[in-house]
């Protein structure tokens, strides 16, 4: 550790003004701030100092994915394995090495754009690079399907940094998520890759490991069956712990709830936005079961599909969603109760977490004003009150 | 013929097409050049209608400018555009058939152009007929510019062609290129015109 920030500290007055590598300034800067909190604070105002920092609350969110992540990369071996009908001879190494090997592609196509679109952007502007992208990057390969082309992956990526976060100021100015918006960006323009029954498992042998599947075989996720109003050939049990075909980080509960925890241990996540996202999903699915209009009940709506992930990594970014304390409970109800409307109601659309809380996150600076308000007035009123 | 062409003259036609440009320094007309530029040819023909109609309307207000009650001027305006409006739209009909059915109710919508009323109040009450007949032209192609600019990017990323014709050849989409979908929708056009004012803004136009 010392030796490191020694080293630091010898390198740096290359990037000061007037060093010879000053154009990788802001380079050097994002990376000695992401090794060691840096120890300047601010000289006017008052000031209370959390001793982590939004780099620190960053690297913990992506902790938080990382169980997302392995067990994603184990369940795209799995489902590969499983529909090549070898599942029974493959060893665990196998299946998991397999799923490594076509997720890990994603990921660093994800941080590679998407970093070096953030450096080039914060050299250009001369700031210091924002650390948001860090969480972004690894959440965007968690949502896609394992077989969507790297390159509208990539395109996906510049154009959420670019159109959704750096055009509105970068990190903690952004209205939409951006993760989200790449996804829905790729949702909408490349459709035949983000939905459909043929997307979700990985087709073809990579390095000898996995198997080829032949041309034209279906897997669709258990939302998508529904949606034609097929039964779900999969079990609770399955849908529980993600041995289901879906997004890649998407399908396991267990995995996110580990996620879950970590996040709310830390106090980085909002309890009260993730706790009304699921109080709001449930009861709009239970009334839609008692309507009659839904053909799975109410924990299947929540175990399937994108809500769990949705709820406890998107929901709850702290940029896009409410501050207020009752704000967040609105919001979070409004993206549980709008995912499952979505879903029931629009034959379209056999998953409907996403425009949720795209469509939540525009609404939150609304509901935040609101609440300021009310709180105002009624102290405004009160005053009034006790002057007379 | 000096006069004619002379410095002012020339500034009213170029002002219009770069740092007075009615969509991306005025931002007006912007719901047209959202719902026609999907395909460049029926953002080209919305972008001549809208400049022809623009100029004669410029040139017959202009003339008559002195004889209108300024009280009902909107209605004059109104009744000289939507003239105007029903002779582009029927001579459409007549020669480019398709392309009219295409560009639908938004040629009969010029009438309610924000550019046309724009250009009428602002300029053609209080100019001579040549000069505002350059302020039509000017201002009516500085929109189809940004018309032209918009509908090719979206014809060529969102089918890739440009008029109907491919462009992008069968083997890049055999080797897994696949068209953009979302450049078909009205919502991209909004992000390219953001854009594109984001560039102008950028490069070409200076705060005064």
């Amino acid at each position: 550790m010392k030796a490191l920030r020694q080293y630091l500290d010898r390198i740096k007055p290359n990037f000061e003004k007037g060093g010879k590598l000053h154009a990788f300034q802001s380079i050097f800067d994002g990376l000695e701030t992401f090794l060691f909190v840096p120890n300047t604070t601010s000289k006017v105002g008052t000031h209370i100092h959390d001793s982590i920092d939004s780099k620190r609350i960053m690297s913990m969110v992506v902790i938080a994915a990382l169980p997302a992540l392995l067990f994603g990369m184990y369940n795209v071996g799995y489902q590969n394995y499983l529909l090549a009908g070898k599942l029974a001879e493959a060893s665990f190494f196998n299946v998991f090495f397999f799923g490594f090997l076509a997720v890990i592609p994603k990921v660093l196509v994800s941080y590679i754009i998407g970093l070096g679109i953030e450096f080039a952007w914060a050299q250009w502007k001369h700031e210091e690079i924002q650390e948001g992208f860090l969480v972004t990057g690894i959440l965007i390969p968690l949502i896609i399907p394992v077989n969507c082309p790297l390159w509208i992956l990539a395109i996906a990526v510049a154009f959420s940094v670019i159109i959704c976060k750096e055009i509105f100021g970068g990190t903690g100015m952004n209205i939409f998520n951006p993760a989200l918006c790449a996804r829905a960006f790729l949702f909408f323009s490349y459709p035949s890759k983000m939905t459909g029954d043929s997307v979700w498992v990985a087709t073809n042998s990579i390095l000898g490991f996995g198997n080829d599947l032949p041309d034209g075989f279906t897997a669709a996720t258990p939302l998508g069956e529904i949606g034609v109003g097929a039964d779900v050939p999969y079990t609770v049990t399955d849908m529980i712990t993600g041995f289901i075909p879906g997004s890649i980080g998407e399908t396991s509960v267990i995995a996110i709830a580990i996620g879950a925890i970590i996040l709310l241990w830390t106090g980085i996540a909002s309890w009260r936005t993730m706790g009304s996202v699921f109080a709001g999903g449930i009861i709009t699915a239970v009334i839609f079961n008692l309507l009659d209009m839904t053909p799975i009940s109410w924990y299947e709506h929540i175990v399937l599909g994108g809500f769990c992930f949705g709820a406890v990594f998107m929901a709850t970014d702290p940029v896009t969603s409410a501050r207020t304390s009752f704000g967040q409970y609105v919001y979070g109800a409004l993206i549980g109760a709008m995912a499952i409307i979505i879903r029931v109601m629009n034959p379209g659309y056999p998953e409907g977490m996403m425009l949720a809380i795209l469509f939540a996150n525009m609404l939150a600076p609304l509901i935040d004003y609101c609440v300021v308000q009310t709180n105002i007035n009624k102290r405004m009123k009160r005053l009034t009150q006790n002057n007379k | 013929m000096s006069k004619l062409f002379s410095k002012e003259n020339k500034e009213v036609f170029i002002n219009p097409l770069n740092l007075d440009n009615p969509i991306m320094v005025q931002v007006l007309g912007i719901c047209s050049a959202l719902a026609v530029t999907s395909q460049l040819k029926p953002a080209i023909v919305m972008g001549l209608a809208v400049t022809i109609i623009t100029a004669f309307s410029n040139v017959i207000i202009s003339i008559i400018r002195n004889t209108i009650p300024s009280r009902i001027r909107i209605i004059v305006q109104l009744v000289v555009v939507a003239a105007l409006v029903t002779i582009v739209s029927q001579i459409l009909k007549a020669f480019v058939y398709d392309v009219s059915v295409e560009l639908s109710v938004y040629v009969g919508l010029i009438i309610t152009n924000c550019i046309l009323m724009g250009r009428l109040e602002a300029f053609a009450m209080m100019n001579k007929p040549w000069p505002s007949f350059l302020d039509g032209i000017g201002n009516g192609l500085g929109y189809a510019f940004i018309l032209v600019l918009v509908g090719a990017v979206r014809e060529f990323f969102g089918r890739g062609s440009l008029l109907g014709f491919q462009i992008i050849p069968e083997n890049v989409y055999n080797w897994g290129y696949l068209n953009n979908g979302m450049m078909t929708m009205p919502a991209m056009a909004l992000i390219l015109l953001g854009c594109v004012i984001w560039v102008h803004r950028a490069y070409f136009y200076k705060e005064k």
